[in-house]
């Protein structure tokens, strides 16, 4: 949190290694961190996976992680989760790590730069067809964009991108504001305040997480259920 | 009143109004969605699952108005364009 000045707002700004035309900047940097510590992690626990009543503690952690994910997941699409275990627990774990690890000190949440909430805003918008698509076929899908009638195809498709947008300024809004309040309390108040202002950011943060994940999740099951319930 | 004095304090006004009106209706929606959402729980305790998944769910994207605004006061404050480019002359 040190590491961004007041007057940028992006972890882009930061320049942490500049050769020829690559230019790694915080945000990269922290990125590969998460998914170091993600994927290096959940290698270094399921090495020894073992089906004893007996398990390690971490083993049961993520036990613990991928039960709780299913079974959000099978209430929100009505569906066997794990088609969309893989996308949507990738989604929550990204967002929920990176923006836990802000007590950290000289950390920036990649979060909180808008090109990564962009990012997996596209992701997600290129997700629901790919999911509707290869669950009811291309035809039946894209008949879906002109369902009522003929003449609210642009409406779809307008709902459809600020749909994306706004999930990419809500994740974006939530995580950069929240650093700027802390980075502005820090010059008015100096010593307990910032810190219940931390303890709410790990909260907002991990309910982003949730949120953006349950969204995801919601626009694949709607883009993919509607034909099987309107023929019910 | 020059230019520079001029962008300086259509921005600091514009960010306070912006923050100011915007968080309005907002806190009035975000209330009236928990008033409901409470009542329901009272009526059917055993779908408080769905019910509270639903309300945070609505709760976000009502926030997400006031925090539009609040992305707007932060830009005009910190990385205020119009600011940047006068005082560079």
């Amino acid at each position: 949190m040190e590491i961004l000045q007041s007057n940028q707002i992006s972890p882009d700004q930061i320049i942490i290694w500049h050769w020829w035309f690559i230019t790694v900047n915080a945000t990269m940097l922290y990125t590969w961190l998460i998914m170091l510590i993600l994927v290096g992690g959940s290698w270094l626990v399921t090495r020894r996976v073992s089906s004893q009543i007996r398990i390690s503690r971490w083993q049961n952690f993520l036990e613990s992680v991928v039960t709780i994910l299913r079974d959000q997941i099978r209430e929100v699409s009505q569906d066997e989760p794990d088609k969309y275990l893989a996308y949507i627990g990738t989604l929550f774990l990204f967002i929920g790590l990176s923006n836990l690890l802000t007590i950290m000190p000289g950390y920036v949440a990649p979060t909180a730069s808008l090109t990564t909430t962009a990012a997996l805003a596209i992701s997600v918008f290129f997700a629901v067809p790919l999911y509707g698509i290869t669950k009811q076929g291309l035809k039946r899908y894209f008949k879906e964009y002109f369902q009522p009638t003929f003449i609210f195809f642009p409406f779809h498709i307008m709902g459809e991108i600020s749909r994306t947008l706004a999930l990419a300024i809500r994740l974006f809004g939530n995580i950069m504001s929240h650093d700027k309040v802390i980075g502005i309390l820090l010059a008015v108040t100096p010593l307990f305040f910032p810190i219940i202002m931390q303890a709410l950011g790990l909260l907002i943060g991990l309910v982003q997480a949730y949120i953006f994940a349950i969204l995801a999740m919601v626009y694949i099951a709607s883009a993919s259920q509607t034909h099987e319930q309107a023929h019910e | 009143m020059d230019s520079v004095t001029l962008i300086a304090m259509a921005s600091i006004i514009g960010a306070g109004l912006t923050m100011a009106i915007g968080s309005i209706g907002p806190a009035l929606g975000e209330g009236r969605a928990v008033q409901q959402a409470l009542s329901a729980i009272a009526q059917q305790p055993d779908e408080r699952n769905t019910l509270q998944r639903t309300l945070y769910v609505s709760l976000a994207m009502i926030e997400s108005i006031a925090i539009y605004c609040f992305v707007i006061s932060m830009i005009l404050i910190f990385a205020n364009p119009f600011w940047a480019h006068v005082i560079a002359k």
